[in-house]
């Protein structure tokens, strides 16, 4: 009984180690934000005060930067290429699982090489192609590139989703004669709304965060997303360490309190796509 | 599936048949063909021409490769990024992969409180930016700021250390193991996944035969989990061969210090878009890309033919 104790202790302080591992240089960047330079450098580790608050790198981060911009750019990209994601995806999804057509089987694995080989290496002829078709430096190229990027994946979970709806539901709709896009958008579409978490969490988080096509594909202020935004505002500010840990925190905390609200949904999500 | 489907679908003329397949799968097929398949192969295309003076494309064979491989200007640069990706993926799977399953295994103690909160924050760093991560602990490891120098000290072993980024020798493997700490989380929940899906009964059978938790672990749970360890490696090998925002974000499009953590991703983005004095060069650009196309298919297939083949899921 006594050793059960002391084991199950033990594991407790091995997690939690670990926990303050992961999450304590997340909290010395957001503490040190609220800080006067002075304080950021002679007390690193004490939380604001009174006598230590200052908002002095926001206000710079807000003054020298389109944060605003960036932001929205980002939030417009991430949520029109999430909703056509799930669109599309779910469409094929329904169609390669419910209908029998001869090369469904070559269809789903063409659209499956996706899931393994990242995009980001066709990006020659991507941006080569984006500048032909002229819409090089737009959000619309970026939302293409991540439809085409966040599909593969989300078909295939969402596959798994259409095989567990039962298949009374629609047999009854079709002898009601219902058409099939009607079956479709009304009895099957509202039954994968829980497939929407485990979805998001693999279009959302990649695209909110990636580095890569926004750097090779947009080039103007008014159309970068704010992950490349605050990357060029750090290279740029990199010695005003009030700046630079305001920045740090701007991009953190949205995803913080996000990830906080919904993190049961998105590690269910997460943890259920990933039996398959 | 071997029953046939609606008889109401199975009787609808081809045509409308043909259309509703259209309808529902022409947009997916054709965005993901156009932005995905048809660069991936016009990059390949692309990798065998080469451009003139006048900036005409001129079809060359597979001389950009023997450059890109045999060619001392080109190849040292190659070759040393290659091999420093090699080191990046060999501390993921040596760190990242272990500290994942055992924390998976801990996680998944019965009885066990507070597990929800630990994954939550254990989770937490996976889902920043990797731009933002790399930046954090930029500042923390800077001998500038001490945090990291100052923690060392409170623990006894201030003389360990060094400006870790800053050196040649340690700058890589450095950056490893800040994205280890950050993506440590996506072992952690398919281990933890397929933990969950182990059958109660073969691990009461074995508590009844008096094995502890550390051996159920290590003898029934982690052999029945190896399919996902073989998939979890697989996805190290594929993110970590085509990782590039980490390094770009503190080190710069230059990799320093002298190209010390130079990884293909960074070598392909030098090479595509130039860098100071070396003007972008998209056919060699394109070379790099086809040769990481292969790296990673190779790694994906080794997966897929031997791992899995040997490693058949237990029947749940």
């Amino acid at each position: 009984m006594f050793k059960q104790r002391a084991q199950i202790l033990g594991v407790h302080a091995i997690l939690i180690a670990y926990c303050a591992l992961a999450i304590g240089p997340i909290l010395l960047v957001v503490m040190n934000s609220f800080k006067a330079r002075k304080a950021i450098f002679g007390a690193p580790l004490a939380p604001p005060n009174t006598d230590t608050f200052s908002l002095v790198g926001y206000a710079k981060v807000f003054s020298a930067s389109h944060v605003g911009t960036y932001f929205m750019n980002s939030l417009i990209v991430t949520l029109v290429s999430m909703g056509l994601v799930l669109l599309f995806g779910a469409m094929a999804a329904w169609a390669l699982t419910e209908y029998r057509f001869r090369g469904s089987t070559a269809l789903a694995l063409f659209l499956s090489i996706g899931i393994m080989v990242p995009i980001r290496l066709g990006s020659v002829a991507i941006v080569t192609m984006m500048r032909k078709a002229g819409l090089n430096d737009t959000l619309t190229a970026l939302i293409l590139v991540y439809i085409a990027q966040g599909l593969p994946l989300s078909i295939f979970i969402l596959s798994e989703f259409v095989q567990q709806i039962p298949k009374d539901l629609r047999d009854a709709a079709r002898c009601d004669g219902v058409p099939e896009t009607r079956i479709f958008f009304e009895v099957i579409a509202p039954l994968l709304r829980p497939a929407i978490a485990t979805v998001a969490v693999f279009t959302i988080v990649p695209i909110w965060n990636d580095l890569w096509f926004p750097l090779i594909l947009t080039s103007s202020d008014s159309t970068h997303t704010i992950t490349l935004g605050v990357q060029q505002f750090l290279g740029q500010y990199i010695t005003d360490w009030n700046s630079v840990l305001a920045a740090l925190s701007m991009a953190i905390l949205p995803v913080v309190a996000i990830y906080v609200i919904f993190s049961r949904q998105l590690i269910s999500g997460l943890t259920a796509g990933a039996v398959k | 599936m071997a029953e046939p489907f609606s008889q109401v679908v199975a009787s609808m003329p081809r045509g409308r048949f043909l259309a509703l397949l259209a309808l529902f799968l022409g947009p997916a097929v054709a965005v993901y063909t156009l932005f995905s398949i048809y660069p991936l192969i016009a990059t390949m295309g692309l990798s065998t021409y080469t451009t003139d003076s006048s900036g005409a494309y001129q079809f060359h064979g597979l001389s950009n490769f023997v450059t890109l491989l045999g060619d001392p200007d080109w190849s040292g640069h190659f070759w040393n990024a290659a091999k420093n990706n090699l080191i990046f993926f060999i501390v993921h799977m040596l760190v990242q992969n272990p500290i994942g399953i055992a924390l998976a295994g801990l996680l998944s103690l019965p009885g066990l409180k507070l597990k929800g909160l630990y994954r939550t924050l254990i989770f937490l760093p996976t889902m920043l930016s990797v731009v933002i991560v790399g930046f954090s602990w930029n500042l923390i490891l800077s001998p500038l700021w001490g945090v990291a120098e100052g923690a060392l000290k409170a623990v006894g072993l201030g003389s360990l250390f060094a400006p870790w980024l800053g050196l040649p020798s340690t700058a890589l493997v450095t950056l490893a193991l800040i994205s280890v700490w950050q993506f440590v989380g996506i072992p952690l929940m398919l281990i933890y996944a397929a933990l969950l899906n182990i059958p109660e009964e073969l691990v009461d059978a074995a508590r009844v035969d008096g094995l502890g938790h550390f051996r159920i672990f290590l003898h029934i749970k982690l052999p029945l989990v190896l399919p996902t360890i073989g998939l979890i490696s697989v996805l190290t090998f594929v993110g970590n061969f085509n990782a590039f925002d980490l390094i770009y974000s503190v080190k710069g499009a230059l990799a320093g210090p002298n190209f010390a953590s130079d990884i293909l991703g960074t070598y392909f983005y030098r090479t595509f878009f130039g860098f100071q004095l070396q003007l972008g060069n998209p056919t060699m650009g394109a070379a790099v890309a086809t040769v990481m196309f292969f790296i990673i298919l190779a790694g994906v297939c080794l997966y897929l033919f031997i791992v899995q083949r040997r490693l058949r899921r237990y029947a749940f």
